[in-house]
């Protein structure tokens, strides 16, 4: 029981995660790798907030949500548009995120250094609870429900909003979207800034859920977003989620029922495993390209 | 980061370096031996000897601490115990030595770089660096090039084993941790215990190794490994594997920044049994950091901050006035090893690489920070361990 719920927080924020990056690959067809740094830069800003300016997290977590949202708005028009034009747009999309990546995770070292830090003491009230016969803390709860509140708003805005159908357009043919009068440069840029916004909450999430923030952590639960989209099926939001809780899950299990040194055999062994046996992910619909 | 004792001593800096290019380029390519390395630190021998000893040309010091990256925190408290002794030695007299601290990034790849250049500065001694990792890497180097290494941190088993120009001060988790398992066995009656350890770490595993040789020797059982990477954060899946096995205690292996997340969990999902921590939990920012849930973790240590030693004494002091803060296990180590080189090149009055090498060697209860200590034949530095109990936010002796 105890292991299950492990496996299901650690797991939510692994789809919270994913889910910015399924976004902007299913709509726009553009894998940003710039994500993984807004994690990170996220989680460092967070804990300034709440250290420096002695904030409530809860006031946090929506101002951390915001700085996502204009660090997105950067990613776009810096990595992306100047580059949109261009025949290798895709590649050299990629390759320009990884450098924005590169130039934030310096300016956050420069800024805060490169040690780890951490929320200080009693920023998050220490209340356990007892669920059949599991120790949950009141965080974990708060992770879960943020992270579930949080996909569902987004799955309502991309369904039923002008904004979504908007998205769901341009994901279809952008030129076609332009045709009937989507905006299209804005609803990228949205995009793009609800995905970062995603991503940011993700981090501060995760930064308060082990009390450690790094420089690295962007870099170490990239691969397993990346991961995740995989099994989740590229561009499919509520593969994401479930893909997110799989990981989490099948890494939980694999340490308890296999050994620990495992886990990541395991766990990366069922991205191959649906690779292999289903191509286009668990809940991916099969592309078909026309010529 | 280069540091300089005085500015005064610049002039003389680079006038030496100006005469030891010259006499590389009319010497040797290859500084095997101490011929060439004889030719390249000229005026290095003085007169006297201990206190007395007075050498003109500025001994040059390198000193490989990982100031960035995983490592940092150590490296800090390294610089940190290094300038201080920089500074009290420079009050001394008599002997100019010229600091240079180079960061290795926590890369061994780096400190193999540093390394480097150190050799070819023609630097009378190597300090360093702060992990066993980088230090299996880079040390061959020193070895190669003459240079005699004095390691301030490195725990690991094999590290002085790599060549007979390596000394350390640093405590080797084999001395430490079967006196850990020794008294805590003894103080909180062990019959059964969980062992983990991250297993992507030359430090950590070498401890991990040790942990098992003594639990065994003690008649503990170990119920169960597990095994962890030193990036993890989230241990609370391998913590409920151990919660459910119902431990007399948790053992582990593994480096600060683990060891913070990984306290925080533990008592969050309620296991509230000692955790005995190897030397990487020998760091007060566990207590900062973890507040709480740091109670009742024992650790091993090589220094004991509550010493009455006069050395230590002092020591204290002087960080604290010069810090505004207490000095760690670390920072003492570090003091320690520029006072060691010290009294080895006072003990010859001669900072040649290999007249250094052979001072070292022969250091034999000398009192210092750390107690009195004393250089064995396998180049490891022998003197008393402490284990430690975390109790009211602070460590306490455990008895």
């Amino acid at each position: 029981m105890q292991q299950l719920l492990n496996g299901l927080f650690i797991g939510s924020i692994y789809a919270l995660f994913a889910i910015g990056f399924t976004l902007v690959f299913g709509i726009l067809d553009r894998l940003n790798l710039a994500h993984p740094a807004v994690f990170a830069a996220s989680a460092f800003v967070g804990i300034e907030l709440v250290e420096s300016a002695g904030m409530s997290i809860w006031v946090a977590i929506p101002l951390v949500f915001v700085f996502g949202a204009l660090l997105g708005l950067v990613i776009e028009r810096v990595a992306f548009r100047p580059l949109k034009g261009r025949p290798d747009a895709h590649f050299a999309g990629l390759i320009s995120s990884i450098a924005l990546a590169g130039m934030v995770i310096a300016l956050l070292q420069w800024r805060y250094g490169p040690d780890t830090r951490r929320f200080p003491i009693g920023a998050f009230p220490d209340v356990r609870l007892e669920v059949a016969g599991a120790q949950v803390t009141l965080l974990q709860v708060v992770i879960l429900a943020v992270s579930v509140a949080l996909m569902v708003a987004l799955t309502y805005l991309v369904t039923r909003s002008r904004l979504g159908r908007g998205m769901r357009a341009i994901a279809e043919n952008p030129t076609a979207a332009r045709v009937l009068g989507v905006n299209v440069d804005r609803v990228t840029a949205t995009t793009f800034s609800i995905s970062s916004a995603l991503g940011a909450v993700a981090g501060v999430l995760f930064a308060m859920n082990v009390n450690s923030a790094q420089l690295g952590m962007g870099t170490a639960i990239e691969l397993k977003g990346l991961a995740v989209i995989i099994v989740g099926g590229m561009g499919s939001l509520p593969g994401a989620l479930i893909g997110g809780l799989a990981l989490g899950l099948a890494e939980v299990f694999a340490v308890q029922y296999i050994g620990s040194s495992w886990r990541d055999v395991i766990a990366f062994g069922l991205l191959f495993l649906i690779l292999l046996l289903r191509p286009q992910g668990l809940l991916g619909a099969r592309r078909v390209r026309e010529v | 980061m280069r540091i300089k004792l005085t500015t005064l001593a610049a002039v003389s800096v680079a006038t030496l370096v100006l005469t030891s290019c010259g006499s590389d380029d009319g010497g040797d390519g290859d500084t095997g031996e101490g011929a060439a390395g004889d030719g390249a630190t000229g005026g290095l021998a003085g007169e006297g000897t201990g206190d007395d000893c007075v050498i003109e040309g500025d001994v040059a010091v390198g000193a490989a601490l990982s100031l960035t990256g995983a490592a940092a925190s150590y490296g800090e408290s390294q610089q940190s115990g290094l300038e201080l002794a920089a500074q009290h030695l420079a009050e001394k007299g008599g002997v100019t030595y010229d600091l240079t601290i180079e960061d290795d990034q926590t890369d061994p790849r780096q400190g193999i770089t540093v390394f480097e250049q150190f050799v070819g500065d023609d630097v009378s001694v190597i300090i360093g660096p702060t992990l066993s990792n980088g230090a299996f890497q880079a040390q061959p180097i020193a070895q190669e090039g003459g240079v005699p290494v004095l390691a301030i941190s490195n725990t690991a088993s094999g590290i002085t084993a790599q060549g007979d120009y390596i000394f350390r001060d640093s405590l080797t988790e084999q001395q430490v941790i079967p006196q850990t398992i020794a008294t805590a066995a003894q103080t909180y009656g062990l019959e059964r215990v969980i062992v983990m350890y991250s297993n992507d770490d030359a430090f950590t595993e070498s401890g991990y190794e040790v942990f098992a040789g003594s639990l065994e020797s003690e008649g503990i059982e170990v119920i169960d490994t597990l095994t962890f990477s030193k990036a993890d954060t989230d241990f609370r899946t391998l913590l409920t594997e151990a919660r459910d096995t119902e431990p007399d205690a948790v053992v582990v292996s593994g480096l600060i920044e683990a060891a913070i997340p990984l306290v925080t969990q533990a008592r969050e999902l309620g296991i509230d049994v000692p955790i005995i921590g190897g030397n990487g939990f020998n760091n007060p920012q566990l207590m900062a950091d973890a507040g709480d849930a740091a109670e009742g973790v024992v650790v091993g240590a090589a220094w004991n901050s509550a010493s009455d030693n006069p050395e230590n004494v002092a020591f204290l002091e002087a960080y604290d006035a010069e810090y505004d803060a207490a000095p760690d296990q670390f920072a003492a180590q570090a003091y320690t090893g520029l006072m060691l080189i010290d009294y080895a090149v006072r003990s010859n009055c001669s900072a040649e690489r290999d007249d250094i090498k052979a001072a070292l060697g022969e250091i034999d209860a000398v009192p210092t920070v750390l107690g009195e200590i004393s250089i064995n034949d396998d180049r490891d530095a022998e003197h008393p361990a402490v284990v430690q109990v975390v109790e009211d936010g602070a460590f306490a002796v455990l008895e």
